[in-house]
């Protein structure tokens, strides 16, 4: 083999293992599952084409509408108070200025949650959230307050898991604050002199300054919420009345338990399609809000 | 990047005050849940669910909290000294895997011109969007039909084709190596192999590392895989094995299924004590843009 040639293959065995999952593990699995989408197969016989009919009969189906609102809900109050409560911790450690080891103790605490089994923090709430002796009624208790039957109660089981999804912002977190100590202090300077305020400080330069951070969150958000199956298939089962029923766990259950791997594979594509052109749909909105240091 | 002085310097003393109790607060609130777990794990079935008893355990229940994990751990039904070391299987080798073959592509990344070279990695990065659950049940299919179901192999193999994350993260560690150093082992007569073994990769230590870490949490973290792929109870997880220790017999005292939970947190609170700041800045890179 001639040296240009091998020069021009060498770097594509380095790349060969990702080259070889992408396309076994990524894209096989994706186009298989756009062949079932167009077939009835119940996993025990092999697929029959049926066209559209897996697309026609969710449409029609009062459940697939009722996840799709149910998970809407849960994204957008997610991703929506999430950001801005990530963003709120992380100024305020960074604001920390006496104590370092201090805030960095504070940091590790917030960011710990992040990293404890998805089972175990979903069982730790379902307890807190026990309408006897749970935690979040025995706060309520103490303050006079009628208790909540948080899981069983079909109007306060989505906002439980919402709430329990807050304790996961140390990701986020951890971008922000890294994004606010990189922004120029010479911008801090130029504000001062102009006399803004503390808040006006965050608000004009230390957010747009930190945007593009902010738009990378916001975008990893919407498409980790909208697939959110853990917590609800552990804590409540997408129950009561299918209240906290979310699209991944009907996907889940029409594979796996109702043995439609066709149904579920039209729904599985639906969200494909879905969360990429909301993520799109939000990178184009964003481009006005967003401040590219060094673009302009 | 050195961190720039802070910038509130001339912050007020009541403001100051005000700040750090806010930050404590913010602190002890994100660590009550676990801690509620670990109270809930020395109690007894009966003041576990007592609201009268006080969140705290009593001393006089320390003989009980012994008893508590000794129950967990010698459940007949569950068992989860073989729970654990499936799980340890799992992580070590999705961990080899996944750092290995993600430092030879970010290499490649970082270091060799090749045509698609950038639409490759924009390609890898795609993959960031794409979520990993929408691709379950076919991935299913398709580890049934290569006779994968029944096998550890769904939970490890794909590690070992390496992870855009990973990936990443190394070639933005890699491309901070000065190239002189590549070039002087090159002029010495070293393959890119030898480059990549003799000079990346002990450079790149700190990054490898994150990674590794990273990997081994998410792997053991992990409940959709092994919930889907894992379908005989000697070859559960620990995750899957805490999930069905509480929902097989409807009614788990919650004492019991609050120490199995520790069980599950334990190993990665202590990798994460052994390495908090290098978990946390490897988690901060994923703000840098280019």
């Amino acid at each position: 083999m001639s040296t240009a040639r091998r020069r021009a293959i060498v770097p594509w065995l380095w790349v060969a293992p990702w080259l070889l999952g992408f396309v076994l593990f990524m894209l096989i699995p994706s186009m298989m599952s756009l062949y079932y989408s167009f077939t009835d197969y119940s996993l025990l016989e092999p697929p029959v084409g049926i066209g559209l009919a897996n697309f026609a009969e969710l449409w029609r189906d009062p459940l697939f509408w009722k996840v799709i609102r149910n998970t809407l809900a849960y994204a957008s109050v997610s991703v929506l108070v999430g950001t801005v409560l990530a963003l709120l911790v992380a100024v305020l450690l960074e604001s920390h200025v006496k104590g370092r080891g201090a805030g960095g103790v504070a940091r590790a605490i917030i960011f710990l949650p992040t990293l404890v089994p998805l089972v175990a923090a979903a069982l730790a709430w379902a307890f807190m959230y026990n309408p006897e002796a749970g935690l979040f009624n025995r706060v309520l208790g103490v303050m006079g307050l009628p208790r909540i039957n948080w899981l069983g109660d079909a109007r306060w089981a989505m906002p439980s898991l919402i709430i329990m999804g807050f304790w996961n912002i140390g990701t986020a977190m951890v971008v922000y604050s890294a994004a606010l100590r990189d922004v120029p202090r010479s911008l801090y300077e130029a504000a001062d002199l102009d006399g803004v305020s503390r808040l006006g400080r965050l608000w004009h330069v230390s957010i747009p300054a930190i945007s593009p951070a902010i738009l990378f969150n916001v975008m990893i958000s919407i498409i980790w919420s909208l697939q959110v199956f853990g917590a609800p298939q552990i804590m409540t089962e997408g129950g009561p009345d299918h209240s906290t029923y979310v699209y991944q766990l009907y996907i889940y259950e029409s594979a796996f338990r109702y043995g439609r791997m066709g149904y579920a594979s039209a729904m599985a594509w639906i969200q494909l399609l879905a969360t990429l052109g909301i993520a799109g749909l939000t990178l184009a909105l964003s481009r006005r809000l967003v401040y590219y240091r060094g673009a302009v | 990047m050195t961190p720039a002085p802070r910038t509130s310097r001339r912050t007020p003393l009541p403001d100051r005050v005000l700040l750090t109790a806010l930050l404590w607060i913010t602190a002890a609130a994100y660590l009550t849940p676990l801690l509620f777990m670990l109270a809930s794990s020395f109690k007894t079935a009966d003041s576990v669910l007592d609201p009268s008893a006080g969140v705290l355990p009593r001393f006089s229940d320390a003989a009980q909290a012994i008893d508590n994990y000794r129950d967990v751990w010698t459940d007949s039904a569950t068992d989860f000294p073989t729970y654990l070391r499936n799980s340890l299987l799992v992580a070590m080798l999705s961990t080899i895997g996944m750092t290995v073959s993600s430092a030879a592509a970010a290499y490649a990344f970082a270091r060799m011109r090749f045509r698609g070279r950038t639409a490759l990695f924009v390609l890898v990065l795609a993959t960031l969007m794409i979520p990993p659950t929408v691709i379950i049940a076919p991935q299913y299919l398709l580890f049934k039909q290569l006779g994968w179901i029944g096998t550890f192999r769904p939970l490890w193999v794909p590690a070992w084709c390496g992870g855009a994350f990973s990936i990443f993260l190394l070639r933005q560690f890699f491309l901070t190596i000065p190239r002189e150093l590549d070039e002087a082992a090159a002029i010495d007569g070293c393959s890119s192999v030898g480059v990549f073994w003799r000079i990346i990769l002990p450079v790149a230590r700190p990054a490898l590392v994150v990674v590794a870490l990273l990997q081994f949490i998410g792997s053991w973290n992990d409940f959709v895989g092994p919930l889907v792929f894992i379908n005989q109870p000697h070859m559960y997880t620990v995750s899957l094995g805490v999930y069905m220790f509480q929902s097989q017999q409807g009614q788990t005292p919650w004492n019991l299924t609050m120490a199995a939970s520790v069980i599950a947190v334990v190993p990665v609170l202590i990798v994460f004590l052994l390495a908090q700041k290098a978990i946390i800045d490897g988690v901060a890179t994923q703000g840098l843009k280019e």
